[in-house]
């Protein structure tokens, strides 16, 4: 059991109290998963030509060393905002020379997001704790996806928590669980597809960064994957400008949309979009059994 | 006519208010606001009690329910009214899926659609649905009956022992040993007072009726080969 929640803001008004909105749909949402909690905000974009990185580090990070040394060897003007065990890096670098530098530099940092304007943030907690540390209710953005775990096919831990990014600007968030993903991921893996944890999820996620780098649209790689991916799931995947619910073809997971003038939102249960303002007016109905269901995306 | 805020009122307290009404008390008219998608609102209820819940339900709402008639105005979640013995649930809105999933008797009305799965494992429930259900509805139904005035999605009455399937609008696909049937007039005039006691309208002679083929109930000698 996991609660997955979305929120996608129509009003740019709205989208200045995105964080508290998605804040307290997650913490609704605790209940169907008290072990981890992620977020995705897709917020502030990084300057031209720039990169936004989320870059999660071990306790005792000194993150003033780190900065020191990106602006050595990338870009003078780099920034760095901490947020909880996790820091937003906006910088002027390619993402492959990035990802080589911090393997042999930083060995001790794991890149958690990377592109223009998507910020994952996740950790493992009750979701009202990992809210606190994320400071999630200050944070303003066009969209989000969330995520609560309870944990059933791989260990509890920051690194297979949700969301899992599934390239630049991407990212998925998974309630269900996947019965065929040793094969599909050893598959992947000779594909070249990083995958760094034994989760189910991170598989999915796998595979659409792969059906995407290989040219198919997100539309034709959900598409693929409902014939690929064996199991029950309710997926929600966060692109650059919206995001995407699919169910699996027997719905067996739960999910919910709903919609106003100034808002669209999917969750698990009705309970967490009830917390939105204007819930009770809104437009409320059950995505149908593998059909996809996008906005902005 | 008693009414409870739920923003204030907790849940199990309200719950356990309703379930320990006795035979003999006066109160019996409950009105319930704000229940914002909460889980198992007025379940277990066992006298016959008059509920009203003003908004949207989460999951299990009155289920179990025995005698109480029980109304949403608002949506359903997931198990609505499952294993309700007796007594009526009725839901203006929308219900989610496995709406009186395994329900043993009563009436279960929903106004709207429901999703997959309506009157899974039916056991005598009647139900009746004023837009469509969704796939594998009334999946191995063993009594009671089923009343569509939308459409069926795939699979209906896959497995079905007895329960009695009615559509007015478009079945996708029936499930195994799941046949259509004559609408004779027996059926009519069941259908009739059916949606009569439902208080809805419609005409039975537009409905089409479905039922179990009885082709799944016994061992078939043919098969002992592979024993």
């Amino acid at each position: 059991m996991c609660g997955i929640v979305g929120l996608y803001a129509k009003e740019p008004a709205f989208g200045e109290r995105l964080g508290a909105h998605l804040a307290d749909m997650l913490v609704e949402m605790s209940d169907r998963g008290p072990d981890s909690a992620g977020v995705a905000l897709y917020r502030q974009p990084a300057p031209a030509d720039g990169l936004k990185l989320v870059l999660h580090g071990p306790e005792g990070t000194d993150w003033e060393d780190v900065r020191h040394a990106l602006a050595e060897a990338f870009d003078p003007h780099v920034s760095l905002e901490r947020r909880g065990s996790h820091t937003v890096v906006m910088l002027t670098a390619g993402l492959a020379a990035l990802r080589s530098w911090l393997a042999e530099a930083q060995p001790a940092l794991r890149l958690v997001s990377a592109g223009e304007v998507i910020e994952i943030f996740k950790e493992k907690g009750h979701p009202c704790e990992v809210v606190k540390q994320l400071t999630l209710r200050g944070l303003s953005g066009s969209h989000g996806l969330g995520h609560t775990r309870m944990a059933t096919e791989s260990a509890v831990t920051t690194e297979h928590s949700h969301p899992f990014s599934t390239g630049l600007d991407l990212c998925l968030v998974h309630n269900g669980s996947l019965s065929n993903h040793n094969r599909l991921r050893a598959r992947l893996r000779k594909a070249g597809v990083e995958i760094q944890t034994d989760n189910d999820s991170e598989v999915a996620a796998g595979f659409l960064a792969w059906r995407l780098a290989e040219g198919d649209s997100l539309e034709e790689a959900l598409e693929r994957g409902m014939t690929e991916l064996d199991g029950f799931y309710t997926f929600a995947i966060g692109t650059k400008e919206g995001f995407a619910v699919l169910r699996d073809p027997i719905a067996c997971k739960h999910a919910v949309l709903a919609e106003t003038d100034d808002w669209v939102a999917m969750a698990t249960e009705y309970r967490a979009i009830a917390t939105l303002p204007g819930a009770q007016e809104a437009r409320i109905w059950e995505p149908k059994p593998g059909q996809i269901y996008a906005w902005g995306a | 006519m008693i009414e409870i805020d739920l923003d204030t009122s907790p849940l199990r307290e309200t719950n356990r208010r309703l379930q320990t009404v006795g035979a003999n008390d006066n109160a019996r008219q409950f009105r319930l606001f704000n229940p914002r998608g909460a889980h198992a609102v007025a379940a277990g209820l066992t006298e016959d009690l008059e509920v009203t819940v003003e908004g949207h339900v989460g999951f299990y709402c009155s289920g179990m329910n025995r005698q109480a008639k029980i109304q949403v105005t608002g949506n359903a979640g997931v198990g609505l009214a499952e294993n309700m013995m007796s007594g009526e649930v009725r839901v203006a809105g929308n219900a989610s899926q496995s709406a009186g999933a395994t329900g043993q008797g009563g009436l279960l009305v929903v106004e709207g659609d429901t999703s997959s799965r309506c009157g899974i494992s039916m056991k005598g429930i009647d139900i009746v649905v004023g837009g469509s259900v969704g796939h594998m509805s009334a999946f191995m139904g063993q009594a009671g009956s089923l009343a569509v005035l939308g459409d069926a999605g795939n699979s209906l009455g896959d497995s079905l022992y007895e329960a009695r399937l009615y559509v007015r609008g478009r079945v996708e696909s029936l499930g195994a040993d799941c046949k259509e049937k004559e609408m004779t007039a027996h059926h009519l005039e069941k259908l009739g007072r059916l949606l009569d006691r439902a208080r809805i309208s419609a005409n039975p002679r537009d409905f089409r009726r479905y039922g179990s083929a009885r082709q799944l109930y016994h061992f078939k000698i043919g098969n002992l080969g592979a024993y």
